[in-house]
């Protein structure tokens, strides 16, 4: 095989295939896909994440969540997602419409994400477990957060959104300094809002809760 | 301007063909000098840099308050800066010195004005500097494999202009009549690695796509990354040092034309097996996942080839340093491509997928084979280039079984525990938490296994310095080779 150009046209035909196939093709296929209005509701899903949210989803790109979280759940039937409570149905592509980048993630170091905001709605609880795994979850690998707090002098009251830590934990810990106080700092604050919206709660034409095959349907 | 070589023939046509065509290498080697060391002394640096933020996010997985405070050195950013520095560190920069290197050789064409390549590998490295800098410092796209922030990678694009261009131009200069297996895959790569990269960056940075769209454009790129430039450049190296170690011709020739074109063909395809379960339409899956086990045909083509040319030569191993790392390399190739297959398949990949089995695959593919490929090309390279010999045989040795056992290692432990790791999490009776306590000792088991191979990187810098601060030696040299061949038959030196 000696002819250079001949080469270099396959070479080109080759990955334009590709490229064509699953680049192209899928832009045009649903790269424009719009959410879904649902006229019970008389409300436009997925909902618009709101601007804290949104700066929240920068602090999670920035740390690097993603790769231990993944943010999709599989259909029931294929791995244990729903039976582990990660969602009541399928993640499908019109949930995504509004991420400006989409952390579906290929790693489970750690939990799925997609629905953390309707499985784990305290916020306490979230700052907790940024500020140290260990408080609310025993035995975890995940890595603390506690640069994303802010150890500071109580000027006047208390700040409404200090941590509440464990009297025993914030004694053996050294953070029980009398006149002082743990807050988040605005991108902790920022990244639990982001975390509380993630949460696919409603449905779609193509993505209804998953309904075990033994119940009857009609008794829902 | 004469060369030697053409000078030498001029004043005695009796000068023998064969001292003609070594005085030619002599100068092609010569030409490439300068660019070859400088991509490989910076890839060098970076491989100790990545294998110092591999130690670390390694340790943190399983002891996670390890530097905890640090937040530059969080888990999610060492990881970062691991992955970072050793694809656009140190394997880009060793894939572009064997590139040039063995691009110069096969089309008997020197490397004009090696100036430009070493300004584009000054461009190169200040981009992944800036970029890994940016990266701890929060500033990572948290894209796979992409993760360089939209100001470095300018300068990447830049460099590798100069390099892509520079390549073809030393093969237009080519001399020799045919073109050789190992250059149509060096070709294809050089053209294909900028297609892809530019169309992941303007599609997912610059211009985002909607939705989920963005996740097929991470994969078509991600994989093909390995698929369409790692893949070919050490399948270039392997298709080149095998049969030039050994003294004899490549098993088929035929095979190697298939090889090459049902790889073509067939992996482009193959990435979006990242995706199966995924938010994206079904058939785009199915697709790639008949593509993933289509590669079955190129990896036992290849496999074939460079197993059958090594039939009846297994005793050079014990000799030759660039040959026992090229050999482990294509073994493992062989190996790592199956495994990629099987891992397509959706009962095999509904537990792998998500675990730390695809941790160990990719270190497999990545290190086992082509970095191993890379290390045996640069034990080749390097004494030819700097006309001296390998100060010592004993740290080579140091180097190849630190990387083979350590690498091993790492492969067994993480496909044994990602497989429980999946597993488990597919039984919704184990609690999550369970699930990732029973992780933790195979991740201490890696760490181990980080610490060996790191062991290896440093007997390789410190051999890589020792020769070059080592004075020229007078007169003819030997080969470093592991122990003293019987008899050596002219043609296979180390």
């Amino acid at each position: 095989m000696n002819r250079g150009p001949l080469i270099f046209l396959g070479i080109f035909l080759a990955l334009a295939f590709s490229w064509t196939g699953i680049v192209l093709t899928n832009q045009i296929q649903y790269g424009s896909l719009t959410p879904y209005y649902d006229a019970n509701e008389g409300k436009a899903y997925p909902d618009k994440p709101s601007g804290l949210a949104e700066r929240g989803r920068l602090v999670y790109q920035d740390l690097g969540c993603l790769y231990c979280h993944s943010q999709q759940v599989r259909r029931p039937g294929f791995g244990g997602d729903t039976e582990r409570g990660w969602g009541d149905r399928q993640s499908v592509a019109r949930d995504y419409v509004y991420e400006k980048r989409v952390f579906l993630g290929t790693m489970r170091t750690g939990p799925d994400l997609r629905n953390i905001g309707a499985r784990q709605p305290s916020v306490d609880w979230h700052f907790l477990h940024l500020f140290d795994p260990q408080l609310t979850s025993p035995g975890s690998i995940m890595a603390p957060f506690r640069f994303l707090f802010e150890y500071r002098q109580v000027i006047g009251e208390r700040s409404p959104k200090a941590l509440k830590l464990p009297v025993d934990y914030a004694r053996s810990h050294g953070w029980d300094r009398s006149g002082y106080e743990l807050v988040p700092t605005p991108r902790a604050e920022g990244l639990v809002a982001y975390l509380l919206s993630l949460k696919d709660t409603y449905e779609f034409p193509e993505a209804k809760p998953y309904v075990p095959p033994k119940q009857e349907v009609g008794s829902k | 301007m004469a060369s030697v070589s053409s000078l030498a023939a001029s004043l005695n046509p009796a000068t023998p063909a064969d001292a003609v065509a070594r005085a030619e290498l002599r100068e092609i080697d010569a030409s490439a000098k300068w660019p070859v060391i400088v991509f490989l002394l910076s890839g060098l640096v970076w491989l100790l840099v990545g294998s110092g933020f591999a130690l670390v996010s390694s340790i943190k997985l399983h002891t996670p308050e390890f530097l905890g405070d640090y937040e530059w050195l969080t888990f999610g950013r060492a990881r970062t800066a691991h992955l970072n520095s050793v694809v656009y560190g140190w394997s880009m920069n060793v894939a572009f010195a064997v590139a040039f290197w063995l691009m110069a050789r096969l089309s008997r064409a020197q490397l004009r004005h090696a100036g430009v390549l070493i300004m584009a590998a000054c461009f190169w490295n200040l981009g992944v500097t800036i970029g890994i800098i940016g990266i701890l410092a929060g500033d990572s796209t948290s894209i796979e494999w992409l993760e360089i922030p939209p100001y470095a990678t300018p300068l990447l694009f830049v460099a590798y202009a100069l390099i892509g261009v520079w390549a073809v131009i030393t093969f237009r200069f080519r001399k020799s009549e045919h073109i050789y297996v190992s250059q149509w895959y060096l070709l294809a790569a050089l053209f294909w690695f900028p297609w892809l990269y530019s169309i992941a960056q303007i599609m997912l940075i610059f211009e985002p796509a909607r939705g989920t769209v963005q996740a097929l454009v991470n994969w078509w790129f991600a994989h093909n990354v390995l698929g369409l430039w790692f893949t070919p450049i050490g399948l270039a190296a392997a298709y080149y040092f095998i049969p030039k170690v050994l003294g004899k011709p490549i098993h088929s020739y035929y095979l190697s034309v298939l090889g090459f074109w049902s790889l073509a063909i067939f992996y482009n395809w193959a990435g979006v097996h990242h995706l199966i379960g995924g938010p994206v339409p079904a058939w785009v899956l199915s697709a790639g996942i008949a593509a993933s086990l289509m590669m079955v045909i190129p990896v036992v083509v290849t496999a074939i080839n460079h197993h059958l040319t090594m039939v009846g030569s297994f005793s050079a191993l014990r000799y030759s340093p660039t040959l026992r790392f090229v050999v482990f390399g294509a073994v493992n190739y062989t190996l790592v491509s199956l495994t990629g297959s099987a891992m397509a398949i959706r009962s095999f990949n509904e537990i792998t997928h998500f675990t730390h089995f695809t941790v160990a695959h990719a270190h497999q593919g990545m290190y086992a084979f082509f970095t191993m490929v890379m290390f045996g090309a640069v034990y080749y390279i390097l004494p030819r280039i700097l006309l001296k010999e390998w100060p010592s045989a004993a740290l080579i040795r140091t180097h190849f079984w630190a990387a083979a056992i350590g690498v091993t290692l790492y492969w067994l432990d993480l496909s044994v525990g990602g497989w429980i790791q999946g597993s488990e999490m597919n039984n919704a009776n184990i609690a999550f938490i369970d699930v990732v306590q029973h992780t933790i000792p195979w991740l201490f088991v890696r760490s181990v296994a980080g610490i060996v191979m790191t062991i290896g990187h440093l007997a390789f810098a410190v051999n890589i310095g020792w020769m070059l601060c080592a004075r020229q030696p007078a007169g003819a040299t030997a080969p470093t080779l592991f122990r003293p061949p019987p008899a050596m038959p002219v043609g296979s030196v180390p």
